[in-house]
Order: C-alpha cells, then structure tokens, then sequence
C-alpha cells in the first residue's frame, strides 16, 4: 500500500550527553561519537532519516549538526542526513545553504535541512542577534533561504543581513534542490508561513494531545491552496523511549526525562516535573515510552490520526546509559517500524484508502 | 452574581489566544481576535483554527466586548493603547518570557506581580490576572463540565470581588474550575518561577501549590 511505501521513520538527537557502561558521563566528544555510531547502526537496520537538532547549550554535544552528519555521511549508505533543527533566525541562509549543499555532496544527496526557530535562544546572544527580533529575523531567514534553495542567482534585500544582487551559491547540488523543511510549535503563523514558501511541514509535539493539531494541518493545506503551493508532505516529531518491556522503558526514561525537563524548566520558570505528569503524558499525550507494542500502537494511532507521512521519534533525553540508547535504535528499527507499517497497512484495508 | 456577557474579546491570535478562542466558542460565546496588525493577517487562521470567531482591528475588536483577555507577549502590552481599553474588565493571561520579550529589567521586579504593572498602564480599566499559568495545550485538552471528577483549575488574582466573579464564571464556561487566590499582587504566585506555574491540577491542588503565599496577599476582596 503506498501509505506505508512512502512513509518515512526517523530518529531525532540533540546529542544529549549519555553515560557510559561505567555510569560516567561522557565528554561533549563522546557523545558526538555516540550519535555517529547510532547513525550507521540505525542506517544499518534500514532507519530512513537521521535528524540532529543544533544547540549551544552544555547539556547537548552538538551545535553544528551537518558537520556531525558530514561524519555520518561516509559511513552510512542510505539514511537521509537532516538537521531538526537548523536555528535559522541566527544563521546565514547562504552559509546554511553552503554547509547542506556540501553534506548533499559527500552523502550523494542525502542532506536535508529543517529551518525552525528553535525552542532554545543560547544562539542570539552568541551571534549578536535581538531576541526581540526574532519574528523578524526568521521572517526575512526564510524568505532569502527560499530563494537560495532555488540555486540560482540571488538578488534579495532586507533588513537583518546585508542585500545580494544576482548572487551565485556554490556548490551546486547533483539534485537541484535539497529537501527543507519548516519545523514548527503550536504558532499557527509559523504554520501558514510553512506553506507560503511550500515548504513540508514537520510539526513539534512535545505534549499534549497529538490530535490537537489537525486543525493545523488543515490550515496548512489551506494556506497552501491559497499560495498555490505544494502541502502534501507533512511530519511530525515527538519524544520517546523504547525498551524491551513498558516497565523497562519507564523505569529508564522516567529519570532521565525529569533532570532533562528540570534543567530546561529552571531557566523557564517550571516547577520540577511531578512524576502524575509524566505517567499523563505517556498514558494519554505525547511520550511514546514504552515495550515496542506500546510504542507502535501510540505512534500508529497519532499517524491514522492526523494523516501524516513522517514520524520522527526524538529519542534520549537526559544522561541515559549509551547502551540503552542503542538498544532502542534496535528495538525502534526492527520491531517498532515493521508494526507500524502493519498497523497501518492493516486500517488501510479496512477503509480501502489510498494516499 | 453577575449576569454573564456572553462576549468575549481576545487581543492575540497566537498560541493561547487561539485556543481561547476555540474554548470560547464551545461555550458558546460570541468571539472576536485581533492580532497586533491588520485582520487580513490573522483571517486564514482564525476562519480555519476558531471558525466562527471574528477576526477584526485592535480598535474594533476591543470596542465588541465588556471583557478583554490579554494574550499578547507582555514585553508588548504597551503597544495596546490604553484608550481602547477604558472602563473595561481586562484579564491579563500574560507571563514574562524572557525568550520572546527578551531580557527586561522593568518586567522581572520580584516585589510586584507583572500584572500589576498592567493595570498600572491601563489605568482607566480594571486587570484580573487569569489563564496564565496552565500551558496552551492543556487548556485545549482538559476542558471538563461542572462537577466532572478531576476537573482542573484556574486561578484568579484581581482586586475586585465583582470582577473576580465574572472572570469566575467565564473560566468555569471554559471548562475549569476557578480559584479565587487573592489581590491582583498574588498573581506573582502564578508567575514563571513559581509552583503554580504551569500548573495542571484540579482545584485543592493547585491551593496546595500556593502554600507559600503569604496571608496578607490572599486577603479576601472587596
Ligand atoms: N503559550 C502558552 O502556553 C501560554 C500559556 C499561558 C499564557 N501565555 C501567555 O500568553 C501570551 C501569548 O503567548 P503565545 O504563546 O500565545 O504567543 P504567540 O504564539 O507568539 O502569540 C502572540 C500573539 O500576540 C500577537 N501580538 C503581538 N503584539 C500584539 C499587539 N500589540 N496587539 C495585538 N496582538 C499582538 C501576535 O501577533 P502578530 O504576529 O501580529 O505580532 C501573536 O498572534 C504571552 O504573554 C504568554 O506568556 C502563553
């Protein structure tokens, strides 16, 4: 059935820093290291997109995800390479451009880039950007980036980077064109823009329901025929765990889930993560931990749901044992993913539906 | 108790004010949003997001409704004239977000509640501070009818008994339960940095949460 043909699996690291077999954290090094080798394992095992997220932020190794793709690039034959997300509001979109159009060479097209404004803001401060000027400076971002992703000469003036007329961008991809995504949040403005540079749509859900956003799924499509623009790839990306048993999973990732969301909440002013809240969201919302049934059971559901073709599992949060975290690229690759496709194959018969 | 308006203004069409909007009109209320520019920005959204809310101007949509929900980035509420706004029941539902408002000293004084320095601008209206501290996904997702086991709450800081009722009523139309806390100077208790904060509890709850508050501020109003 096509659904399941075209759909695309995907693992989501911010290069958390893992602990090894000692219980010792690693270095910032290390855990470059480990996201590499979880990358050609999960190629290995048929994973198709790996997406690492950029942070400038001790408790994440990587804050320059295509040189770290770049290492993945000649070790792995198939997986797509992606950032999630590349923070475009304090980047260059021809440096972007530039970066992604060299992992494009050295992964024979696999680079794909997701712009997003990120969660984090370490990086205006570092580059010299205004965080009161971040609606504006993502706005102007992804209006140059959609002209340079065209490669062909740019002219463009704006406020926040100095103009381009006729400009040429080099390398030049085999391809004429690398994949690029707008990751966005619950901002129903970040979804219309998506659609007015028909970009895909990977949608954040780090909590509650994941059917609150069909709405905005709709407002995508219907943006889109409005622009008249292409909508048709949509994708969702949300956190879990995967471990032989539900108990397993729990019992790891409970931990590992509260020092992450306390150290970040700390600076947001939330309280620290009450254990009633965490079991909600994994009952109910979006944490998909759990044995490989739980998990392909919830992300089954959350797909039919809202008809998406992409479903990115951002795993390993917090200082998990790297054992663990490459047990469930395992567990992920061989069970969850061929369940899934089952699960969904299977509703596709029953309602005889073709996408 | 105070007859209900059934209208209700949203001043944001972002994250929160949408889904204010969507819950509003499942209670039943007649809904207008504005954005910070022209409706024509916001239509699209609003039309498809909240369908049968009103997108209009600044000045139309707060003109339509006795009740006004502030849910702009507060390091913005001074671009919402405060004309528009005189001689009504404003409820401020906004947190310093130093991500989006970016660092300011005059939004991060620990002696005074940020809603506050709201009615201290819009001082022809009267603020209660409400709908802050509970994140948008949760608002959307656990609406309960009355009396429902487990139905969660939503606290309620303002200086005037009257308004606190009538802010009262339009969250328990929402779907909450409301917590009368205190003064309009308690909504520091709401506030990032506070148990209360991102709270999604039912009602006995979220009081626990509040233990710290000292009595004089939980005061009773007049
Ligand atoms: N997100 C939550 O979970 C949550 C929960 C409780 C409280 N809050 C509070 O609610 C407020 C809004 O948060 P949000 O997450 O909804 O932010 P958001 O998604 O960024 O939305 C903010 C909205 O405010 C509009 N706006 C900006 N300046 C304006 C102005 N001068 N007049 C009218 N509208 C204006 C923006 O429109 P333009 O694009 O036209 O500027 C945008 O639609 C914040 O104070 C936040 O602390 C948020």
């Amino acid at each position: 059935m096509e659904t399941t043909q075209t759909f695309k699996f995907g693992l989501d690291s911010f290069g958390d820093i893992p602990v090894d077999d000692d219980g010792k954290l690693m270095s910032h090094a290390g855990a470059i290291r480990q996201v590499v080798e979880e990358a050609i394992l999960a190629d290995k095992l048929g994973v198709d997109v790996i997406a690492l997220g950029e942070h400038h932020r001790h408790d994440f190794s990587i804050s320059s995800p295509e040189t770290v793709l770049a290492g993945i690039a000649t070790r792995t034959k198939n997986i797509k390479l992606a950032s999630g997300v590349t923070v475009l509001s304090s980047d260059d979109p021809v440096r972007v451009f530039e970066r992604f159009a060299t992992l494009d060479a050295l992964s024979n097209g696999r680079a794909q880039i997701i712009l997003g404004r990120g969660s984090f803001t370490e990086s205006f401060p570092l580059f010299g950007y205004e965080l009161r000027d971040y609606e504006l400076l993502f706005e102007e971002k992804v209006e140059l980036m959609a002209q340079v992703l065209k490669e062909k000469p740019v002219t463009w003036t704006g406020t926040t980077r100095h103009a381009l007329a006729g400009a040429e961008i080099y390398p030049k991809t085999e391809s004429g064109r690398i994949h690029t995504s707008i990751g966005v949040g619950g901002s129903p403005q970040s979804v219309i823009r998506a659609a007015k540079y028909g970009f895909p749509l990977m949608l954040a859900v780090i909590g509650g329901s994941p059917e609150r956003f069909i709405p905005y799924i709709e407002l995508y499509k219907q943006a889109g025929e409005q622009f008249g623009t292409d909508t048709s790839e949509i994708g969702i990306h949300s956190p879990g765990f995967i471990a032989d048993t539900d108990e397993e999973a729990v019992e790891i990732a409970w931990p590992n889930h509260k020092i992450n969301f306390d150290r970040i909440g700390s600076t947001r002013g939330w309280p620290p993560m009450k254990r009633e809240h965490f079991d909600e969201e994994v009952a109910k919302y979006s944490l998909y931990i759990g044995s490989p049934e739980t998990v392909a059971q919830k992300m089954a559901k959350t797909i039919k749901a809202l008809g998406v073709n992409r479903f990115d599992l951002v795993y390993g949060g917090g200082p998990m044992p790297a054992k663990a975290r490459l047990h469930m690229i395992e567990l992920y690759a061989t069970k969850v993913i061929p369940r899934v496709k089952e699960l969904l194959a299977e509703s596709d018969g029953i309602s005889g539906k073709t996408k | 108790m105070a007859k209900q308006n059934k209208n209700l203004t949203i001043v944001g069409a972002g994250k929160l004010g949408i889904v204010l909007a969507q819950l509003a009109l499942k209670a039943g209320y007649t809904v207008y949003v504005s954005g910070s520019g022209s409706p024509d920005k916001i239509r699209l959204s609003v039309e498809v997001l909240a369908p049968g809310a009103h997108a209009l101007t600044l000045a139309d949509a707060t003109k339509r409704s006795d009740i006004i929900v502030l849910a702009l980035p507060l390091g913005k509420y001074q671009s919402v004239p405060k004309d528009m706004l005189a001689g009504k029941l404003v409820v401020d539902a906004m947190n310093y977000w130093w991500e989006v408002d970016g660092d300011r000293d005059d939004l991060r004084n620990p002696e005074t509640s940020t809603s506050e320095l709201v009615q201290s601008y819009f001082d022809t209206s009267r603020v209660v501070k409400a709908l802050s501290h509970m994140g948008y996904h949760h608002l959307l997702d656990e609406t309960r009818p009355v009396g429902a086991p487990n139905r969660k709450a939503i606290a309620i800081a303002g200086d005037n008994a009257a308004d606190n009722q009538v802010v009262a009523q339009l969250i328990n139309d929402l779907g909450f339960d409301p917590l009368h806390i205190g003064q309009l100077s308690a909504g520091r208790w709401l506030e990032p940095g506070h148990e209360a904060f991102g709270a999604n509890v039912d009602s006995d709850t979220l009081a626990s949460y509040l233990h710290d508050l000292p009595p004089s501020y939980a005061a009773a109003v007049t």
